[in-house]
């Protein structure tokens, strides 16, 4: 932490102002270096880094984590890129490592292809269903429509004692 | 003797939900008037009693009476006021507390609101309400007391969590209980209509506006709350996937069913029994969505709690909320009518896929979410992270996404597959095209990329034509303009919710697609440019905050060479817990968001020297939540539709009103 004397404190916002007035006018400001050097290299680190649980923290991804061990293995991460190291030779070390828990995207193996292929069938199987459905109660529908001979009957003969006999008043 | 008031209050309001729970419901089965009445004034009973006690509990904050534990445990007094308010539900009790306080609020304006509706039908729904107020009591004074002293008091508390200490805290968690409390109504309008068995369109017209309301508060709830984790936490997300986020998403996207099913209902008088389903699985996903928060069975950011008494009475209740409901269910459900036909293609049968394909949706973000859970139990370790939800969900959603752009063309009764797809040609091709070569032109090209922007041309498109096929179907001879504006709120509603989607597509496409990102090491006087802005570093300052210390870094952002805006990211260590925090700076702007997050220094003995920077430059990011303040403006607007009013008194006049309406 920054001592919290006065005196420091007066000095780093004097240096700081002076910053201030001196940046527009300061000579060529050197690019900052990226914490890597290889932007490729650290492209493809964040997107593994993402597929990776960070065992100590909870439920964040190494590439989003700040922790001590999400910080070392990103760090490990990038040097096994810099040897050359394939992105499955990556995930194999982290799972060898770390076992199956650690991986945001669970490996298709027996237990999780319900996981994986799952949702499709749960939709397929949804919408069939949906379909038979509706297609029964439209037969439901269109049966209770129609009129049975008796009821048939039953209306006509209704319908004639309506004529029949005038509306009281 | 603040405390001891507010627990009195909190064991009378038991004692008043049981009477509320158990005498309405009797007196309409039995026929007897004078219990039926007792709804009413048990109701604002309750709402009083807990409104006083959840002061009470405030106070305890206010006043920093640590000999309270949960104040202790929660708060400090050099925690700012409006932080030691927010704290009151800051933690396992107190947001327990305030489900129950909201439910009475939202109880005693069903009491108030529902006069047009028959005394049987309120009476039910408050005296079902009163069940699930009873539910929550026993479980606060059983297990979770917020009322509980520890003598002698502490002579300070222990703090909030720093992560809490932000107006986020303030507006997140009411706004998301409104929601979740909310699909408790429309729970209590579904059982009472199942038990009354007058499951008719006028049922599905009174339960509407609150589901809706319901909605809109789900829906700002969950956008806040991602809006809060995206400057927050400092690393640019916005969605984690989360078991907590997974926990308050499947009651939205069950709402989000509900809603649309409540439509059918309410005009064309079908799917009641599917529509009473998920009025159940709505809201029993907000318990369980409580219950996955609460009981810490998942590892999560949002869990608390992880006190297994907890966990088994919620569970308990759960089975109970659900068992008993679905029992009901079998019992009333198969007496219920069909109601009007309709052809295999129609405007009810697209309805009724979109409502099968959001359920089957919240199956996965359901099984995504608890499967961890099932593996631990059977002895095997799993994760099932954003990677999965990702690859899983996109998938799904296309299909639901593109139905947007069919729903509003097709008739009710029946519709022309013909007729459909040659009205639809035209903007399905220039949505494609356009999504193809649009990306072309920006810095790359990806398949996911004119994926998205297609399903977000496709909805802006189609609404559009709908909007002008509509005008001239209604114009009769009037200007273009003010027939327009003279369009039912429903219809409004629905297309300002449905580009509201689009809205958010692009902001997610894009986001994914071209944010730039630079991790960097920064000491004072270095520049770093992305996405065409140069971020110079002018060095660390310190300053004091009201609880905390802050490291404030000075970026000076400059586009080329013009001088743009001062940002100050700002690393703070709170006094009370010593706890290290990121507060990011942001640029909001609306087509992109510049994002800084100020890391560790380098060197940890050296402050002044370089410090690891991140600088995100986020192009459409803020549409993703400006897309979710459509959507609840498009409910909002719906519910303000004219002919709900005019409906609403036409049922005190002539019981003929519950005809179904001409479509919107």
């Amino acid at each position: 932490m920054i001592a919290a004397t006065p005196f420091l404190r007066k000095t780093l916002l004097s240096v700081l102002a002076c910053c201030l007035l001196a940046f527009p006018f300061a000579v060529q400001p050197k690019e900052a270096a990226p914490l890597a050097d290889d932007p490729a290299a650290e492209k493809r680190l964040r997107s593994l880094s993402e597929e990776f649980r960070c065992l100590v923290c909870q439920n964040q991804s190494i590439a989003d984590s700040n922790a001590d061990l999400a910080v070392d293995l990103r760090r490990e991460i990038r040097s096994m890129i810099h040897e050359g190291k394939s992105d499955s030779d990556i995930k194999d070390f982290m799972v060898t490592r770390y076992g199956d828990f650690v991986l945001y995207r669970p490996p298709l193996e027996g237990a999780t292809l319900l996981l994986w292929f799952g949702p499709g069938l749960l939709f397929i199987i949804a919408l069939v269903a949906l379909r038979s459905t509706l297609r029964r109660r439209d037969r439901t529908l269109a049966a209770e429509r129609e009129l049975s001979p008796e009821e048939q009957q039953k209306a006509e003969a209704l319908l004639r004692a309506a004529t029949d006999t005038p509306p009281k008043e | 003797m603040i405390p001891e008031l507010g627990q009195f209050a909190l064991i009378l309001a038991l004692a008043v939900a049981l009477v509320q729970g158990a005498l309405p419901l009797a007196g309409v089965q039995r026929g007897n008037a004078a219990w039926i009445a007792l709804a009413w004034p048990a109701v604002r009973a309750q709402a009083f009693l807990l409104t006083f006690s959840f002061c009470c509990l405030t106070w305890a904050f206010i006043d920093n009476d640590f000999s309270v534990v949960y104040t202790a445990s929660h708060s400090n007094s050099q925690l700012p006021l409006p932080y030691r308010i927010a704290a009151v539900w800051g933690g396992h009790e107190g947001s327990l507390l305030l489900w129950a306080l909201l439910l009475s609020w939202w109880s005693f304006a069903v009491s108030l609101f529902s006069r047009q509706l028959p005394e049987t039908m309120t009476a039910r729904v408050l005296g079902i309400l009163g069940l699930v107020s009873v539910g929550f009591l026993v479980f606060i004074l059983m297990t979770s007391n917020p009322f509980e002293r520890q003598l002698p008091g502490l002579p300070e508390g222990n703090d909030l969590n720093p992560l809490l200490q932000d107006p986020g805290l303030v507006i997140h968690p009411p706004l998301l209980y409104m929601g979740y409390v909310g699909f408790s109504i429309a729970y209590a309008f579904a059982i009472a209509a199942l038990l009354s068995g007058q499951l008719d369109a006028a049922w599905a017209r009174w339960s509407r506006p609150w589901t809706m309301v319901a909605w809109i508060f789900l829906t700002l709830g969950i956008a806040m709350g991602s809006w809060w984790a995206y400057y927050e936490l400092g690393w640019g997300g916005w969605w984690f996937w989360d078991p907590v986020e997974n926990a308050s998403f499947m009651p939205w996207l069950i709402g989000t069913a509900l809603i649309h099913s409540l439509a059918v209902t309410e005009k064309r008088g079908s799917f009641k029994n599917w529509t009473v389903m998920l009025a159940i699985g709505a809201f029993s996903l907000s318990l369980l969505g409580t219950f996955l928060v609460r009981s810490g069975v998942l590892t999560s950011v949002h869990a608390f709690a992880t006190d297994p008494k907890r966990g088994v009475y919620i569970l308990a209740f759960l089975v109970a909320v659900i068992g008993s409901s679905l029992l009901l269910f079998a019992w009333r459900a198969p007496k219920v009518g069909l109601g009007g036909r309709f052809a295999l293609l129609s405007r009810e049968s697209l309805l009724l896929t979109n409502n099968v394909m959001l359920a089957v949706v919240c199956a996965t973000v359901l099984i995504g979410t608890l499967s961890p859970l099932i593996a631990s139990a059977l002895g095997k370790k799993l994760s099932v992270g954003a990677p999965y939800f990702n690859t899983v969900f996109g998938a799904l959603m296309v299909p639901v996404v593109f139905l947007i752009g069919v729903g509003p063309f097709a008739r009710w009764k029946e519709a022309s597959l013909a007729g459909l797809a040659r009205l639809l040609r035209w903007p399905f091709f220039v949505a494609v095209l356009a999504a193809i070569l649009l990306p072309l032109s920006l810095d790359h090209w990806s398949p996911l990329i004119a994926l998205g922007l297609a399903l977000a041309f496709w909805i802006a498109l189609t609404a559009t034509l709908n909007f002008i096929a509509r005008v001239r179907a209604t114009r009769a001879g009037r200007p273009f303009l003010s027939t327009l504006f003279k369009q039912p709120g429903a219809f409004w509603g629905m297309h300002l919710a449905h580009l509201g989607i689009a809205v958010f597509i692009v902001g997610v496409t894009m986001v994914k697609g071209y944010e730039t990102e630079k991790d960097v090491k920064m000491g004072p006087g270095d520049t770093v440019e992305v996405g065409g802005y140069q971020f110079g570093f002018l060095g660390v300052r310190e300053t004091n905050g009201p609880n905390y210390l802050a490291l404030i870094g000075d970026v000076e952002v400059t586009k080329n060479g013009k001088p743009y805006r001062r940002m100050t990211p700002e690393k703070r260590i709170y006094n009370a817990s010593g706890m290290p925090m990121t507060e990011t700076a942001i640029d909001s702007g609306f087509l992109r968001d510049l994002y800084i997050s100020l890391g560790e220094p380098i060197d940890r003995e050296n402050l002044n020297g370089e410090w690891a920077v991140r600088v995100y430059h986020k192009p459409f990011v803020g549409w993703i939540w400006i897309g979710c303040l459509l959507m609840a403006l498009g409910g909002l607007v719906s519910i303000c539709d004219r002919r709900y009013r005019v409906r609403a008194n036409a049922v005190v006049i002539t019981p003929s009103a519950t005809q179904p309406a001409q479509s919107a």
